[in-house]
């Protein structure tokens, strides 16, 4: 999230879901399609609406299911966020309906922001999204005038060349309207999977320690040489998305994978395949044999959550406890033995030698040993002690130490950087648009009885039974034109790969757009058709957008 | 809130405050009213009758979920009157209910009806009508198993899947002996636009709708419940494993679970046969070619089951001559968005300490 990172120094969601769903007066929400992705919140979200009257605009090409408790449906064309948010705010600014106080006393870089936002005058960005001019006005009130005001979004948003700036897009608006710090208020971008945050908060990322510690930072870098007692690397390393790539080049030789299947969730299947076939050596722990397991020389058997205790954290920062109720499946191991007993092998022998440390260590008999090492660590992590935990209670971090019961709401008073940076975001379309050879849009996502790579979900037989294959929707509108009668099956072609599908005939998604998922293995998988472009600071490809060329099988 | 009252309950003094219903004073004062229909995550209906107290000066038993208190009130919650009440109603509910409690799941192995019963020593009526009425799981939802010969018309499924869920597919059909629970306008649950969270069946005080897929496994005294984290999206709910002979074998709703409370998706609550599915791996796997010590082919080649021991020396001596070959940034490690957080942790340390580099990520950007 570093588009958040560089508004207010810190990038996570900021408030709590309970705390959208029971004090929002008003929420947009850009890019989350939340009652399939994230259902419990999407429930939570309706009954808002019904119980006290939350007011929803939603701002998504596709008629996603929470437009029926909306207000307003903004359909704006795919990859023109930035124009939408900033008209949003260019009639806020002409309306006088700016949080002045809140813009003085904890913003600074607003005038250069300003004059970038005066360009985006209503008809410029009509013309540029696709929304009639009366409903950018209509939505600006409905989001400034009913304070406060959440914004929610999702893979939506990020999965876009121009995600990190989509993001700071949106800081801006909720800047501009002091929708920042109050409960009810915030940015909310919504993680997909159960532990992306916590993955995160663990230094899982090539540029930071635990706790988003910078590893260029030498005083960092040294407080975790003192800990684990070895030299570390003040250099970032490579994303997902340059790593596996880097095979080809024999930058990498060899591949630890935990518990991912980059077959079926990175862009652009053909190209990866072919990289991970060049990596001399890949070590794959996982409970499946996930169709990565196909490039993998040695497989390694992991458990499910329902076979190991420890702790999750929640996309609301909550950091919640995971407890085992039945044994290893056979003889799996629970991973954080595994990757244990494997760092002990490594060290073994070899030119790496670890001094003597606090941390050195790597002899574990349960995941609570793990979790202390964490709380010394991880300074937002301090004091979610295991003994708290086990007595029943949650934090939303950062959690100091252990007298403290947590954070729900971030940015009270004070950003984590000292004053929130308004920064100005000029809109730019999508890297690859749809043209005469590939006319349409293709936009990907998740569907409610799936989940990412399919790997558990497709093992689940009334998920099966309900949504068992890909299906391609399509707008009544172009199936007419293809003379489809709903029965065909679809190919979809991009310059990457092609994939072929049941057509679901909707006004899902409106004309020129189709839509596909990536839960389905082999030629159902819409990654084999989408582009590996990617945002320039965060490495996220772009899913969302990419052109297509659609026929009748 | 209204100004302060004060009642009297079953011949106690009790502050309440003026707006209250009778069930909320005597639930915080203690005293404890029998309810049905009533659940206290959803709007009170005064349905079922068997909250009904006697309040002097009424002519009528007034159902305590939904009659607000006043001033000076006198309530008797358990007279002969109160109590004879009861038992007629639950006696007409079981007139109507098949005696099939012996292989009842009745959601989770736990009816209220049954406990109602117990408690007022009723039993099915001699007149009570024999035979079934509605067809036996008569849905084809994959999750929901229906059964409305068990259904006592307290319409908290109704209220369950309008108010906890927002999608209005339960309705109340026909009136009189006739009436009836259908989805939508008389179609199947899916039809009528279900989510199949099982919102309805979690709060079904009977059988009528249970959790297909653990129909027949387990009585509620048998299983080890266990609460837990949902492994799926990031909302993070929690709930409670059902555990029977070491095999997971339902999801139930935890009331205390602290972001979600009793509500639940398709995913957490039906999508968990993954954990047992035979596709599990449950033993490390190597490529010939290791064992051999001959080059790699191009396909990698054949499996072979191997121990641990065995596993963990191969791929520990790759990573160890990858790094001191070609150096710590020669070794890339993907770490996960579905492992514990300390499993992150050691990922993390894995990296930067074991390699020494930090080339580490997830998929927290796909
Ligand atoms: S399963 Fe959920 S959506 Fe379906 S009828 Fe029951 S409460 Fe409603
Ligand atoms: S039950 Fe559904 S909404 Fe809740 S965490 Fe699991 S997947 Fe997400």
């Amino acid at each position: 999230m570093a588009g958040l990172a560089t508004a207010f120094g810190s990038g996570a969601m900021s408030n709590s879901m309970a705390d959208v769903a029971n004090y929002a007066a008003s929420l947009l929400v850009i890019g989350s399609n939340t009652t399939e992705q994230h259902p419990v919140f999407g429930s939570m979200i309706r009954r808002a609406v019904r119980t006290r009257g939350l007011k929803v605009v939603v701002a998504d090409p596709r008629r996603i299911d929470l437009v029926e408790v909306s207000v307003l449906h903004l359909r704006h064309q795919p990859g023109t966020d930035i124009a939408l948010i900033n008209g949003l705010m260019n009639i806020i600014l002409e309306k006088g309906w700016e949080d002045q106080e809140f813009i003085a006393d904890r913003t600074e870089g607003f005038d250069a922001f300003k004059a970038v936002v005066l360009k985006y005058t209503p008809e410029v960005v009509s013309e540029i999204t696709g929304v009639p001019i009366e409903m950018l006005y209509q939505a600006a009130e409905i989001l400034a005038c009913n304070k406060p005001m959440a914004v929610i979004w999702a893979m939506g948003i990020t999965q876009h060349t121009t995600g990190v700036r989509n993001v700071m897009d949106l800081a801006n608006l909720q800047m501009l309207l002091g929708n920042m710090g109050v409960a009810g208020g915030g940015v909310n971008p919504l993680r997909g999977q159960n532990n992306v945050q916590g993955a995160c908060d663990m230094g899982g990322l090539p540029n930071v320690y635990p706790a988003y510690q910078a590893v260029t930072i030498d005083a960092v870098r040294e407080r975790f040489e003192a800990a684990w007692g070895a030299p570390m690397s003040p250099k970032v390393g490579l994303t997902v998305t340059e790593m596996i790539p880097a095979a080809l080049e024999d930058k990498i030789r060899a591949l630890y994978i935990l518990g991912e299947d980059p077959v079926m969730s990175d862009p652009d299947v053909n190209h990866l395949k072919h990289c991970l076939e060049m990596c001399d050596f890949v070590l794959l722990q996982d409970i499946f044999p996930t169709e990565t397991a196909q490039y993998a020389d040695v497989l390694l058997p992991g458990v499910s959550f329902a076979e190991k205790t420890g702790t999750f954290t929640n996309t609301e920062r909550r950091i919640q406890l995971v407890r085992k109720a039945i044994d290893p499946i056979g003889q799996a191991r629970e991973d954080w033995r595994i990757i244990s007993e494997l760092a002990q092998r490594v060290l073994a022998e070899g030119k790496r030698q670890i001094g003597e440390a606090p941390y050195a260590g790597w002899d574990y008999a349960h995941s609570s040993e793990i979790l202390a090492e964490v709380n010394a660590l991880t300074p937002s992590y301090a004091g979610a002690t295991w003994e708290r935990l086990e007595r029943g209670e949650t934090f939303q971090w950062p959690v100091p130490n252990s007298g403290h019961g947590g954070t729900p709401i971030l940015h009270i008073g004070k950003f984590a950087r000292g004053k929130g940076l308004f920064a100005p975001i000029e809109d730019a379309p999508p890297a690859e648009m749809p043209d005469a050879e590939y006319p349409m849009f293709l936009n990907t996502g998740r569907v409610l009885y799936h989940y990412h790579g399919g790997a558990m979900t497709r093992r689940a037989k009334g998920l099966m039974e309900i949504y068992g294959q890909t299906r391609i929707e399509i707008n009544p509108e172009d199936a007419q034109k293809m003379g489809l009668d709903g029965k065909q099956r679809l190919r979809v072609i991009s310059r990457r790969g092609q994939i072929e599908a049941e057509a679901w005939i909707t006004d899902r998604v409106p004309p020129g757009m189709v839509f596909g998922n990536f839960h389905f293995p082999a030629d159902q998988n819409v990654n084999l058709l989408t582009n590996r472009a990617l945002d320039p600071t965060a490495k996220i490809p772009e899913y969302k957008v990419c052109a297509v060329r659609v026929e009748v099988v | 809130m209204g100004k302060q009252i004060t009642i009297t309950v079953d011949g106690k003094q009790i502050a309440a405050q003026d707006g209250q219903t009778i069930l909320s004073v005597a639930q915080s004062a203690g005293v404890r009213i029998p309810t049905l229909c009533y659940h206290r995550d959803l709007t009170p209906t005064g349905n079922c009758r068997i909250c009904v107290v006697e309040v002097e000066k009424q002519r009528f038993l007034q159902a305590a979920c939904v009659f607000p208190v006043a001033d000076g009130m006198v309530i008797h919650t358990a007279s002969e009157r109160v109590r004879k009440s009861r038992g007629r109603t639950l006696e007409l509910m079981l007139a109507n209910h098949p005696q099939d409690c012996l292989v009842c799941d009745a959601s989770s192995g736990s009816c209220e009806l049954q406990d109602l019963a117990y408690e007022y020593q009723v039993t099915v009526p001699e007149w009570g009508s024999k035979g079934k009425r509605y067809i036996v799981d008569s849905d084809p939802n994959p999750f929901v198993r229906v059964d409305f010969n068990k259904c006592i018309l307290c319409r908290r499924c109704v209220l369950a899947c309008a108010e906890i869920q927002g999608r209005h597919v339960w309705n109340v059909a026909y009136r009189g002996f006739d009436e009836k629970i259908v989805a939508g306008p008389g179609v199947t649950m899916l039809e009528a636009r279900c989510e199949s969270c099982g919102q309805c069946a979690a709060y079904c005080p009977t059988g009528a709708l249970s959790d297909s897929m653990s129909h027949a496994v387990a009585r509620a005294h048998q299983v080890k419940k266990v609460m837990t984290t949902c492994t799926y999206c990031g909302v993070g709910c929690q709930y409670d494993l059902n555990v029977k002979d070491g095999r997971v074998v339902q999801v139930t709703s935890n009331p205390d679970a602290p972001v979600n409370g009793m509500a639940l998706c398709v995913k957490g609550r039906y999508g968990y046969d993954f954990i047992h599915h035979p596709d599990r791996l449950t033993q490390p796997k190597v490529r010939r070619y290791l064992l051999e010590g001959s080059a790699r082919p191009r396909d990698r080649g054949e499996w072979v089951d191997v121990d641990w021991d065995t596993a963990l020396n191969i791929a520990a001596a790759k990573l160890r001559s990858a790094r001191d070959t070609y150096g710590p940034d020669s070794v890339g490690v993907l770490t996960s968005a579905k492992c514990l957080n300390e499993e992150n942790y050691l990922m993390n340390k894995f990296s930067r300490q074991v390699i020494g580099t930090n080339n580490i990520d997830h998929c927290a950007r796909l």
